[in-house]
């Protein structure tokens, strides 16, 4: 970690650093439930529900279709900008009083 | 659907491919790029993902093995949507570096070596070959679906000569469009336009017959679902090995593919255009995915047992009689295996030309950089003849295969020849340890177990490996049976080929790295790699270049063409302030260079012709030594400066203090000239005073001599301070003669403390001595002194405040010198004034009381002066204190 990237970041920084983090757990978490399958028989169910193993996996899909956009729209602007430091006196902190800005 | 028109519609589809590339050139050329280069056109470029295999293949795998097509879909969604994992640094380092292909990424990383390129080159043709073959298979099916529907007038055609002519007809559309540009950096706007729109075609023809088949056929969406339930694919069997393990070979090959590879990375314009696609490019699998398993169930159920499930996409529009959609479907199929072939073929070709045959050129003809020659033009048409090759092995292969074994089979086995190279790549932009050695074990390890356990036995028993080998294994080595590795048996031959692969793979890469020890550019490429987002550029491999400007034009003139290497040698120039074409050849520039020039032949290539130009002189331990030893001197260098100036700093304080002294022996020396005046007048004026007295005749006797007396008195005072000035003068010259004799310590100070004894006598005084320390003999004046001594010890009694002053003497010796201190018990002498005492006429109580000139202490430090000792005041000893310091024995 660079010894001189700043201590607080702007709030809109730090919200960016945790979009990066929820990017970065999005096919952790992706993965787990695409994983479901692992554990269903489907040929060995009393009724046939291969249909809804399909309306399953394409809502799952769908899901992590919607997470990426949202986070994208976040994250696209983080590839060029650098990260700006906390402005004193400007009333923007880390969000130490609101997390849900 | 008459033939012909099939036949005329394709043309035409082809023609205004043709039409879209070269318009898109046009306007890229006139900088008119705006929306060539927007975030959706590159989403719609990663769709070659999507091959025939997909369009054709899903229907007939869903069909074959229920749900289990999905995996190779989720696996690319998987890797999109966590894209600030591995993506995004992927496309810096490939804009960073310059990366022209996959095998130029990992020959970059482990030191620009040219056999790890080669090694990845080989692997990726071999891997490919298959892959465009089913391309063609799955185009020249589709034609015959058609052509059996003609009439008996028509003949049918000849598939192989079908292939051939498309084979024939994407060679010369890449060639076209491939190998305009050199820099692949400069990136193919025809071709990627094609491709987009391709991929569009290709989406709507799959929507249209899945809408066509759920709401046409079918009865909407509950109908389909029952019909799924209904259906034999409800009956399919979820292996989880397969899902977990066709998913992370799908996730693998969309980051290894040589195709995927080439729009992910190398066609890359705006890195943010990685973040639309995380999203839009997860949304376009998924909608060609969504009406794959509604098309299996309903031409499982309405098509005639037997009809091959691949082609249902064609044959249920066709059955239905929806003839325009049946074409449109087939242009989709067509896009697909186009577009794929397309992208694989220049992805391929790069690759060969820029670490297989360029290489072999240059190697071919020693110091080539420098002799005359059209660089570039062998390096377009050693692509140019690459596109051929790479088309030409496909058609081989689909010739000698006979197009029979199951799409979906094909594909796979490719993606796992890809995926081999993923160790070595993840491992090089993660892991600065990972080596060329651990790389090039990794890979031929894993790609030999691909070869032998998968490849090889896809041609069947019988084919390339004989069934008795299958069975028994080679040379009846049971342990080594291609699908039943170690004797393990009962796996599935695709899993049990990855598993074995890739860990193998890894294990070796990683055990190689950690035994093996990296050179000098590996190190620097890695850390450029591993820490792209920490600098701005990459290290700067060329430090003592001996190349020269003009030799170093004159070559890249002949990569980049006249007029790019112009401008950019320009550009360069005037980055450095310099007018013309040519910069000087410092080692940033160099690299700079090499980077601009491995952009068009690859970094292995650059690299090996700038060292030819510089004599051969790349990296090694000794100039990156160099380099930090120059470092280091800058630093010493600054360090000696701040030492300077600190000296410079010390030295105006010194002379501050002087000057002050100045000014106040300046402010002295009036005092003194006035002090001496009166010195001079005070006796002066008594002896004319009485003098005058004593010339009137009637003054009695005694007055008289009373007068007299006072007369001789004052002549004395005058005389002796006359004597005390030219004494003075005397010892500063240094011009007095010493008379050097012995004397004892003891005596001397008892002799000053009693000749002292009738300065202000009225004075109770005592003197502190320790007579033990005192005995020892002296070889000085002993006069002079005793002169010293007794200024000393009559000062005291003259200055001294206390009530009941003290003067202790101690006596030291120390080293070759003997020390004496007198210290008295009075308030000593205030800092200010300690420097002044030792100063002629320095008289710092006002001079009632008085006696002499202010001259005694003056004279005292002249003497030590001339004795070869010193005296000093010894401050902070609780009152005033003098420290006379004396050598045992006078040097000579």
């Amino acid at each position: 970690m660079p010894h001189n990237q700043p201590l607080f970041l702007a709030r809109r920084s730090y919200r960016r650093r945790r979009m990066m983090d929820a990017v970065r757990l999005l096919p952790v978490f992706g993965a787990a439930l695409l994983m479901l399958p692992l554990l269903w028989q489907p040929a060995e169910t009393p009724e046939p529900d291969t249909a809804h193993g399909v309306v399953y996996l394409f809502a799952i899909w769908l899901l992590l279709i919607v997470a990426a956009l949202s986070l994208s729209r976040g994250l696209a602007p983080a590839l060029l900008a650098p990260e700006e430091p906390v402005r004193p006196g400007t009333g923007e902190d880390d969000g130490a009083e609101g997390e849900a800005g | 659907m008459p033939f012909n028109i099939l036949v005329a519609v394709s043309l035409l589809y082809v023609v205004v491919l043709f039409g879209v590339a070269f318009v898109a050139e046009q306007r890229a050329r006139g900088g008119l790029a705006g929306w060539l280069r927007s975030p959706l056109v590159y989403t719609l470029s990663l769709s070659i993902y999507c091959t025939a295999w997909t369009f054709y293949g899903a229907v007939g795998y869903a069909a074959r093995s229920g749900l289990e097509f999905l995996t190779i879909y989720l696996g690319p969604t998987l890797v999109f949507v966590g894209w600030w994992w591995v993506l995004r640094k992927l496309v810096r380092i490939g804009r960073a570096q310059r990366v022209t292909s996959i095998a130029d990424l990992i020959s970059s990383r482990y030191g620009k070596s040219n056999f790890l390129g080669v090694v990845v080159t080989l692997m990726a043709v071999l891997a490919a070959t298959p892959y465009i073959a089913l391309q063609l298979q799955s185009v020249t099916l589709s034609f015959a679906v058609f052509a059996s529907d003609t009439p008996e007038g028509w003949a049918l055609p000849d598939q192989g000569a079908t292939a051939l002519w498309l084979a024939a007809g994407l060679t010369l559309f890449t060639i076209l469009f491939g190998t305009r540009n050199l820099d692949a950096n400069e990136r193919h706007h025809g071709i990627v336009m094609a491709i987009a729109v391709e991929a569009v075609v290709k989406l709507v023809a799959l929507l249209a017959v899945g809408i066509f088949v759920v709401w046409g056929v079918a009865g909407g969406v509950s109908d389909i679902l029952a019909r799924i339930d209904a259906s034999p694919i409800a009956d399919w069997n979820l292996k989880p090995g397969r899902w977990a393990g066709l998913t992370f070979v799908s996730a693998a090959a969309i980051l290894t593919l040589p195709r995927m590879f080439q729009v992910m990375v190398v066609e890359n314009a705006d890195e943010r255009h990685v973040a639309t696609a995380s999203w839009a490019f997860p949304l376009y699998l998924m909608l060609m995915s969504l009406f794959v398993v509604p098309i299996a169930v309903v031409g499982l159920d309405i098509m005639p047992a037997g009809s091959n499930p691949d082609l249902f996409v064609l044959t249920i529009p066709l059955s239905a009689g929806a003839g325009k959609l049946a074409l449109l479907a087939f242009l989709g199929g067509f896009s697909s295996a186009t577009s794929m072939v397309i992208v694989a073929a220049i992805a391929l070709a790069t690759m060969v030309s820029n670490h297989i045959v360029t290489p072999l050129w240059l190697a071919l003809r020693v110091g080539s950089a420098r002799a005359p020659g059209d660089v570039r033009g062998i390096v377009l048409m050693s692509r140019r003849l690459s596109i051929g090759a790479v088309l030409a092995l496909g058609y081989t292969y689909y010739h000698l295969s006979g197009g029979s074994a199951a799409l979906a089979a094909i594909g796979l086995i490719s993606f796992v020849g890809a995926a081999q190279v993923l160790p070595a790549m993840l491992g090089g932009i993660y892991w600065r340890g990972a080596t060329h050695v651990g790389a090039a074990i990794g890979l031929i390890t894993g790609f030999a177990i691909w070869l032998y356990c998968l490849f090889l036995p896809s041609f069947g028993s019988g084919g390339l490996i004989s069934a008795g080998v299958m069975a028994e294994g080679p040379f009846g080595i049971g342990w080594l049976r291609p699908q039943a590795l170690f004797g393990i048996t009962g796996l599935d031959p695709l899993l049990h080929a990855l598993f074995w692969s890739m860990l193998l793979n890894t294990s070796t890469f990683l055990i190689g790295s950690l035994a093996s020890f990296p050179g000098p550019m590996e190190r620097l490429q890695g850390v450029a790699f591993v820490n792209i987002f920490d600098q701005s550029s990459g290290p700067g491999g060329w430090t003592r270049s001996a190349a020269e400007a003009e030799d170093l034009l004159s070559m890249s003139q002949r990569i980049l063409g006249a007029e790019e290497a112009q401008r950019f040698f320009q550009a360069q120039a005037a980055a450095q302030g310099k007018l013309g074409f040519l910069p000087d050849p410092t080692p940033d520039f160099v690299a700079r260079l090499e980077r601009q020039l491995a952009g068009s032949v690859g970094a292995a290539t650059a690299h090996a012709m700038i060292a030819q130009l510089s004599g051969g002189a790349t990296v090694s331990v000794q100039d990156l030594i160099a380099v930090a030893g120059e470092a280091q001197q800058i630093k010493e260098y600054s360090a000696q400066l701040e030492a300077k100036s600190d000296e410079l700093a010390r030295t105006a304080r010194a002379l501050r203090e002087a000057n002050d002294k100045l000014t106040e022996l300046s402010v002295q020396k009036d005092a003194f000239l006035s002090q001496i005046s009166h010195e001079l007048r005070t006796p002066m004026t008594s002896i004319r005073a009485f003098s005058e007295i004593l010339m009137e005749a009637d003054l009695p006797d005694e007055m008289r001599t009373k007068y007299a007396g006072i007369i001789h008195d004052e002549t004395r005072r005058l005389t002796r301070l006359l004597d005390d000035l030219l004494d003075l003068s005397v010892l500063e010259n240094r011009r007095v003669q010493l008379n050097i004799g012995v004397a004892n310590l003891h005596d001397l100070l008892s002799k000053a403390v009693t000749a002292a004894s009738n300065t202000r006598p009225d004075r109770a005084f005592v003197v502190q001595r320790d007579a033990a320390s005192e005995h020892m003999p002296v070889f000085t004046d002993t006069d002079r002194l005793l002169q010293v001594f007794i200024n000393i010890v009559s000062n005291a009694r003259k200055y001294c405040d206390a009530e009941r002053a003290v003067l202790r003497v101690e006596v030291k010796k120390r080293g070759r010198n003997v020390e004496i201190d007198f210290i008295d018990n009075g308030s000593g002498i205030p800092k200010k004034s300690q420097a002044l005492i030792f100063e002629k006429f320095a008289r710092l109580t006002d001079t009632s009381h008085a006696g002499g000139a202010g001259l005694g202490l003056a004279i005292c430090r002249e003497i030590m002066a001339n004795l070869g000792g010193s005296i000093d005041y010894l401050p902070g000893q609780g009152g005033a204190a003098f420290r006379v310091r004396l050598p045992l024995k006078r040097a000579s």
